[in-house]
């Protein structure tokens, strides 16, 4: 969708923020329901997680042997998908640059409810090695809501099992509101992402 | 590689000449010779392959240094070639015409070191850094830990510890409070 003008060696943007190609509704809040019927979605969503194969640093390494024979996650019920569309677990594997970050927003914004993040690794906590760069950021949960972090420089497979664990059981408990607690603060998200995006380019929210 | 430095002396005036290992060399160039010693070492030499193509900044001496590092398939031999250009007006001659690889060396250049390389396609486009309104991040004159602090939202509590002084502490504490203690008091004086 790109032109490049050669005459000034410069890239021109279309407008991404066309009305009539995107929804311009912000996203609203789901009420939980508090009965046993919450319950009964609570157990159902703790054991359909479907990751969404997009690996953000060096992390995604550790996703590869977590996928086939060695570690076999789909032993758990939980297996990979390509697109953030049919995928609910959004794993950041690994430190986060700016231009990944506005990927990742794209991304997560696409994904449908109820969705859950894991920050895996120490980048995703508090930058990490790279906590002075100045292309990586050093909080995720400034600009997405993240349910469980796995600490470590990487951590192993193993590791991100037991972050699984403790994510499911943080479902079965109905605490595993990311979507709704991104819809409730969404103005401080959405300054968080504009102040660290400087050239936004994309509709406010993109579903 | 002693006829070629002799060679390399004699036509373009090479200078600090620092064999490095028998089959690895530097040497360095005036700005204008750049593009005619790499030339001859690609086309008469046999140093067909550009390794890599990278800057760095002194800026004590107000300059800018690039470094071209070519190697030869036939007889195994690496050649380094470096030039200094001016640091408050930094452009280069763009070698990509003689490697289309050096497009990308050149892209990244211009945009982590702010020197410019007119003529060399897209070279004004965003590498990894997309709206970077700051100086070029890899130039000395940036403080890359104070740019992080102020716009990354650091997460308070963070401390390092050094290995030594953390064993001192454990192993001999009484010595170690009394050895950092003159050190301070020797520090403020």
């Amino acid at each position: 969708m790109t032109e490049v003008n050669n005459e000034e060696n410069k890239i021109i943007k279309p407008d991404y923020c066309d009305p009539e190609l995107f929804c311009t509704a912000l996203p609203k809040e789901v009420p939980r329901m508090n009965n046993i019927i919450q319950k009964f979605y609570d157990w159902a969503q703790a054991n359909s997680l479907w990751l969404l194969a997009f690996g953000t640093g060096c992390g995604s390494i550790e996703m590869r042997p977590l996928y086939t024979a060695r570690y076999d996650i789909s032993r758990y019920g939980i297996a990979p998908r390509p697109t953030p569309r049919q995928s609910n677990l959004f794993i950041i594997s690994g430190y986060v640059s700016v231009k990944t970050l506005k990927r990742i927003i794209r991304s997560y914004e696409q994904m449908q409810n109820p969705k859950f993040v894991i920050g895996l690794g120490s980048c995703t906590i508090n930058g990490g090695m790279y906590w002075d760069s100045y292309n990586t950021i050093n909080r995720l949960d400034h600009y997405i809501p993240v349910d469980v972090y796995v600490a470590g420089c990487m951590p192993r497979p193993e590791a991100l099992i037991a972050g699984f664990d403790e994510l499911k059981k943080r479902i079965k408990e109905g605490r595993g509101e990311g979507a709704n607690e991104y819809a409730k603060n969404f103005a401080w998200y959405k300054a968080n992402q504009k102040k660290i995006i400087k050239d936004w380019d994309m509709p406010d929210y993109n579903w | 590689m002693k006829e070629l430095i002799e060679r390399l002396r004699s036509k373009f005036n090479a200078k600090n000449i620092k064999e490095q290992r028998k089959n690895f060399v530097f040497i360095t160039v005036e700005k204008k010779d750049l593009e005619g010693c790499v030339l001859y070492l690609k086309e008469f030499e046999g140093y067909g392959h550009l390794t890599l193509l990278t800057a760095l900044d002194w800026i004590e001496k107000d300059q800018f240094e690039l470094v071209y590092h070519l190697h030869n398939y036939s007889n195994k031999t690496d050649v380094s070639v470096k030039t200094f250009i001016d640091r408050k007006n930094p452009t280069m001659v763009s070698i990509n015409n003689l490697w289309a690889g050096a497009r990308v060396y050149e892209r990244e250049i211009k945009e982590l070191f702010g020197i410019d390389f007119p003529g060399c396609p897209r070279v004004n486009d965003p590498f990894a850094l997309e709206g970077w309104h700051e100086i070029p991040p890899m130039r000395k004159d940036f403080d890359t830990k104070k740019y992080s602090e102020e716009t990354y939202f650091p997460r308070p509590g963070r401390y390092t510890k050094d290995n030594v002084a953390q064993m001192e502490e454990q192993l001999y504490p009484v010595e170690a409070e009394v050895k950092n203690g003159i050190a301070e008091t020797v520090r403020k004086k």
